[in-house]
């Protein structure tokens, strides 16, 4: 079982300039370490000092926030896409 | 594709990096949105009350507290709308210092977008892009279409394909290309920081979204001026992307470090519908997280169900003191109605959550009859008509003489009024002779 995982441009300086890659991860939690593995600068890029995905990126699920999927519980899928995106926002005062 | 400018620049909030000025929204280091800071003693001595009136009667009278790049000659008139005082609203509400801050009629196309826009597309210039974009809900679809087209800039709009025919209208009349895409804000919202990636094009709540949002502090500083210098005890706010409420009080904080206007608490109250309410939501149940939510509701402006500054937006609603309410679909129907009947202002479905949240937050005594009050309306009806379907007759056509005018109106109203009060008092004394 493999799941597609789509990265943004401000993320390919960590990764060589890939832009997507395979993962066999069978969860979040498990796709997070396998970046912490396979490109440990991406991991440190999007993780927080407690080790939290920061929050300032979102997760889909081919077309689906995975918010609404179950979040860390949702058992990735054989062909899921899994895109990694920065949430688009004006800032905290 | 970048420029200087040394009294404004790109600053993350979370870890203090500069970037100078260029189109980006988030830092490279920690992913933190990033905000336009200004160096606000460069500009103490050309921002001041003085100056600001003797300047046009627009936001560009507030030019020196912009992010607008050097050589840009603003010449279209965008905002300093009318901001009138309630009174009627007010008496039905329970209120006796209420204000409309009535950007239904902001220039050139009926919604405070416009002001974002321009703000935005001031920048776009600079940065030399040929084509601007945004994901809209529908004002802010008009707004870039209009001003693009005036800028000679070409323009590529994504809106939920399930948006009001009247917003999709007012976007491709100015001959902008629209793409509808088969999906809620949010996606369309998705797609596009993936197609500004891609295509070297400024989106304007994309890669342009920290000037863009600081157009929103207009909304403010016209507040202010507009009540000779002062701060209201409290806002009412419409929230979508829940940028709008933290930039009318970042202008506030500006005024207040500038010596314009005396320091005071004020009160910031988000104004959601129930059918999507994520912010409120937060607010209620008093944190600073945003759970998402699948909108459904007729307010399809405010239908940002993962709202980019919902976070900073709920926690700066508690830092004041404040409140954050939702309304269901009837009552912004009933909302719309009431500011039309009371104040002859015709708003946006938008503006019907504002209103209504505004006459529950009095009747809750959340906030106090006597306390100054603004209630930002954003949105004009023209564009939402579809939201009154229904309420109204179409009444028969009455033939163009007198006898008929008059027949009609008895059968609207009954017979006329002098007649019903006549009757009973003959039919009294009839009886009472009769005994």
């Amino acid at each position: 079982m493999a799941v597609k995982v789509v990265l943004p441009t401000a993320f390919v300086r960590h990764t060589d300039g890939k832009k997507q890659f395979a993962s066999s991860a069978s969860n979040l939690p498990g796709l997070l370490a396998d970046i912490d593995q396979s490109f440990p600068a991406l991991g440190t890029q999007i993780k927080d000092e407690q080790g939290h995905l920061r929050r300032f990126i979102n997760i889909y699920i081919n077309d689906e926030d995975i918010r609404f999927l179950g979040g860390d519980s949702y058992a990735f899928q054989d062909g899921d896409e899994v895109m990694l995106i920065p949430s688009i926002a004006g800032g905290s005062l | 594709m970048a420029y200087s400018c040394s009294a404004y620049e790109l600053k993350c909030n979370e870890c203090g990096k500069r970037f100078g000025n260029q189109p980006l929204s988030a830092c490279d280091n920690c992913l933190a949105p990033l905000e336009v800071h200004y160096d606000l003693d460069q500009v103490r001595d050309t921002f001041t009350r003085e100056k600001i009136a003797a300047g046009p009667a627009n936001i560009w009278r507030y030019a020196a507290l912009l992010p607008i790049p050097k050589g840009f000659e603003p010449d279209l008139p965008v905002g300093f709308t009318p901001l009138v005082k309630a009174r009627t609203l007010g008496k039905r509400i329970g209120a006796t210092n209420l204000y409309i801050k009535n950007d239904a009629v902001c220039f050139p196309t009926l919604s405070f977008k416009d002001r974002v826009v321009s703000v935005a597309l001031a920048n776009a210039q600079a940065f030399g892009f040929e084509t601007v974009g945004c994901s809209s809900t529908g004002n802010l679809a008009n707004s870039v279409a209009a001003q693009s087209a005036r800028l000679g800039l070409k323009a590529c709009i994504l809106v939920p394909a399930d948006l009001e025919a009247a917003k999709i209208l007012n976007t491709q009349v100015y001959g902008a290309r629209l793409v509808r895409i088969d999906g809620n804000y949010d996606h369309v919202n998705r797609l596009c920081t993936q197609v500004a990636e891609e295509y070297n094009w400024g989106f304007v709540n994309v890669n342009l979204r920290p000037y863009y949002a600081e157009g929103s502090k207009t909304v403010g500083y016209e507040i202010a001026e507009q009540l000779g210098w002062r701060l209201p005890d409290n806002v009412v706010c419409p929230m979508a992307g829940g940028s709008l409420i933290r930039k009318i009080r970042k202008a506030f904080n500006e005024l207040i470090a500038l010596g314009l206007v005396e320091d005071k608490p004020v009160r910031f109250f988000g104004a959601q519908a129930t059918g999507c309410s994520p912010i409120s939501t937060a607010v209620k149940n008093g944190v600073d997280f945003i759970e998402p939510q699948k909108p459904n509701t007729i307010a399809r402006s405010l239908a940002i169900g993962n709202p980019a500054d919902g976070p900073a937006a709920a926690k700066m609603i508690q830092t004041t003191g404040g409140w954050a309410e939702d309304v269901s679909d009837v009552e912004i129907v009933s909302g719309i109605q009431e500011l039309a009947e009371t104040e002859g202002i015709f708003t946006e479905t938008a503006g019907g959550v504002t209103t209504a949240v505004t006459a529950r937050l009095y009747a809750d005594g959340r906030i106090g009859a006597d306390e100054t009050t603004v209630v930002c309306i954003t949105g004009n009806g023209l564009k939402t008509t579809d939201a009154l379907s229904g309420q109204y007759d179409v009444s028969r056509a009455v033939r163009p003489r007198l006898a008929d005018f008059a027949d009609y109106l008895t059968e609207l109203d009954g017979p006329a009024v002098e007649t019903i009060e006549e009757e009973p008092e003959l039919v009294l004394a009839g009886a009472t002779n009769g005994r």
